[in-house]
């Protein structure tokens, strides 16, 4: 595990912005966790309770994303960071980019939950969606601890779930598609419930690029657009 | 990692010479003592430059090979190799004392004039050895020009500040190829347009970045191949220091440069390659991109991002 030092400049306050900075970031991911978790439950419990919860309150992590960015702006004016912190400031910037991101597909979740929360009667789905969220979120929180620990080791073996996740949807759908054959009055709802999935499978894709993000944190290399493999050969490498 | 160990390594002995000043030759202690100097050689031999000192030999202008200065008897660089490549600036940062003003003054032969000066190794202007006894450093000072940190005009008329080294130096045959002399070096320096109408008031007249533009003038009038620059902005407000750093960019294409500079920005915007110094060690050298964004050394992080080194 590495160590940015981000506390030992010369000048106190920066220190201290940067510390700030990284605490907000770490603030706007459990919100954006916890939007994921509840929206998943709404939708899997029915509870419109829940999912109304989520579908409004995606403005709270909208507001934090702006208050980093400029506070970002900022540093980036006045400190005119170098090295490990031009590093974490740019990590910073992409990193609450994807967390909004992944905010906006929790919100979408808790629209069509509360949209499908009157029509609870799709059971046998729920099982599959439900591991397919737990399979994201818990990339999405396990990410966030890569970052907050710097762990790259870690980041290389959350990303390489993504294709799990991945699989999981491509299953999903399928069964959703099967579904709708069968049963053409449905289709609306069955599309909205495949909507969902698919939202829960791009907070796997984000959770990804957090990852990458970090490795570029801590190595200085950039890894994105290039396969699992080459990365894992690429982190070995330095 | 290596201060601290010798931070502690010194303690340690300080604390062993404190505690038993008496018995200080017992065989045990000595063993220790013995120790530290071992771990102490083992340090030096650890100073190593990261990164890439040297260029293709073909792109090499000057070469320094395994120089050490000393002031008297305090050794002030260490033991430094590293190529200056043919049309490149090079910056050359770290912290106060670290030798890199003295490095740079080397490659010019201006530690020559502090008497108690002593540079030991190798450097080499295309491959001909600067420190050998024929050299004429006057000769040489005209082929490796210098500005300093204050613009030092001489207190004589803008013409004659450039045209005082064509004359000793003899490149002008008569007085129009002098006049030609003076300003293509003033346009080179992004001055003439400003002092056209005014060559024969002072120098000393000048504002201070037109004055630093004067003095780089007056050292590519004698047709340089290399430009030294220490500090050569310190002084100047930051739209003549713009101006400087504009010149510099147009200027690499005829000279090679060399500059030491205390603002990291500087260095990061105008040179291709980025030495840091550190208590008159090189410990890394590369690509300025690659410093400023990705450092090996922890020295070199710790410097440029404003951490206690």
């Amino acid at each position: 595990m590495e160590n940015l030092h981000i506390d030992q400049h010369i000048s106190q306050q920066y220190n201290q912005e940067l510390e700030d900075l990284r605490n907000k970031v770490l603030v706007m991911g459990g919100m954006v966790e916890n939007q994921c978790r509840l929206a998943l439950d709404a939708l899997i419990e029915g509870d419109s309770e829940k999912a109304e919860i989520v579908a409004t309150g995606d403005y709270k992590i909208n507001r934090l994303e702006v208050e980093i960015d400029a506070e970002c702006t900022d540093i980036l004016a006045r400190r005119q960071p170098a090295a490990s912190d031009l590093r974490f400031i740019i990590t910073v910037i992409k990193t609450i980019t994807d967390l909004e991101r992944v905010g906006d597909e929790a919100e979408k979740v808790g629209r069509f939950a509360l949209k499908l929360a009157s029509k609870h009667d799709r059971q046998p789905y729920y099982t599959d969606i439900r591991h397919l969220g737990d399979t994201a979120i818990g990339m999405l929180h396990d990410s966030l601890n890569a970052f907050a620990r710097l762990d790259i080791d870690d980041a290389v073996a959350i990303a390489a779930r993504d294709p799990e996740v991945d699989q999981e949807f491509e299953r999903l759908t399928r069964m959703l598609i099967t579904h709708m054959m069968e049963d053409p009055r449905e289709i609306k709802n069955v599309l909205r419930l495949n909507w969902c999935a698919r939202s829960l499978e791009r907070i796997g894709d984000h959770s990804s690029n957090l990852c990458e993000y970090v490795i570029y944190l801590v190595k200085g290399m950039d890894v994105r657009h290039i396969s699992l493999e080459q990365i894992q050969e690429k982190v070995r490498e330095v | 990692m290596n201060a601290t160990l010798a931070v502690n390594t010194e303690k340690q002995v300080e604390n062993k010479v404190n505690k038993e000043p008496e018995d200080s030759l017992s065989a045990e202690n000595l063993n220790e003592l013995r120790e530290c100097d071992v771990r102490e050689s083992a340090k030096v031999a650890e100073y190593r430059t990261i990164g890439s000192p040297f260029v293709d030999e073909s792109r090499a202008k000057m070469q320094a090979r395994n120089v050490n200065v000393f002031y008297g008897d305090k050794q002030a660089i260490f033991d430094i190799s590293l190529d200056i490549g043919r049309n490149e600036v090079i910056a050359m940062i770290g912290p106060s004392g670290c030798g890199k003003s003295t490095f740079l003054r080397c490659l010019n032969r201006m530690n020559d004039i502090i008497p108690e000066c002593r540079v030991e190794g190798n450097v080499s202007l295309e491959k001909e050895d600067i420190y050998y006894s024929g050299q004429d450093a006057v000769l040489l000072r005209a082929r490796v020009g210098m500005v300093f940190q204050k613009p030092n005009p001489f207190p004589k008329t803008i013409y004659e500040n450039v045209a005082y080294g064509p004359r000793i130096h003899g490149l002008a045959q008569n007085k129009a190829e002098m006049d030609d002399i003076v300003e293509s070096s003033l346009r080179r320096a992004s001055l003439f347009d400003e002092v056209k109408d005014s060559l024969n008031k002072p120098g000393t007249g000048l504002s201070g970045g037109q004055q630093q533009r004067l003095c780089i003038a007056r050292a590519i009038a004698v047709s340089p191949e290399v430009i030294l620059m220490d500090e050569p902005c310190s002084a100047l407000d930051p739209i003549a220091t713009a101006r400087i750093e504009e010149l510099i960019d147009e200027l690499k294409s005829k000279y090679t440069i060399a500059i030491v500079t205390h603002s990291m920005q500087q260095a990061a915007r105008v040179s291709q390659r980025t030495a840091y110094f550190h208590l008159g060690k090189l410990i890394e050298i590369g690509d300025t991109r690659q410093i400023f964004t990705t450092p090996e050394h922890e020295l070199t992080e710790n410097y440029i991002t404003g951490r206690i080194g």
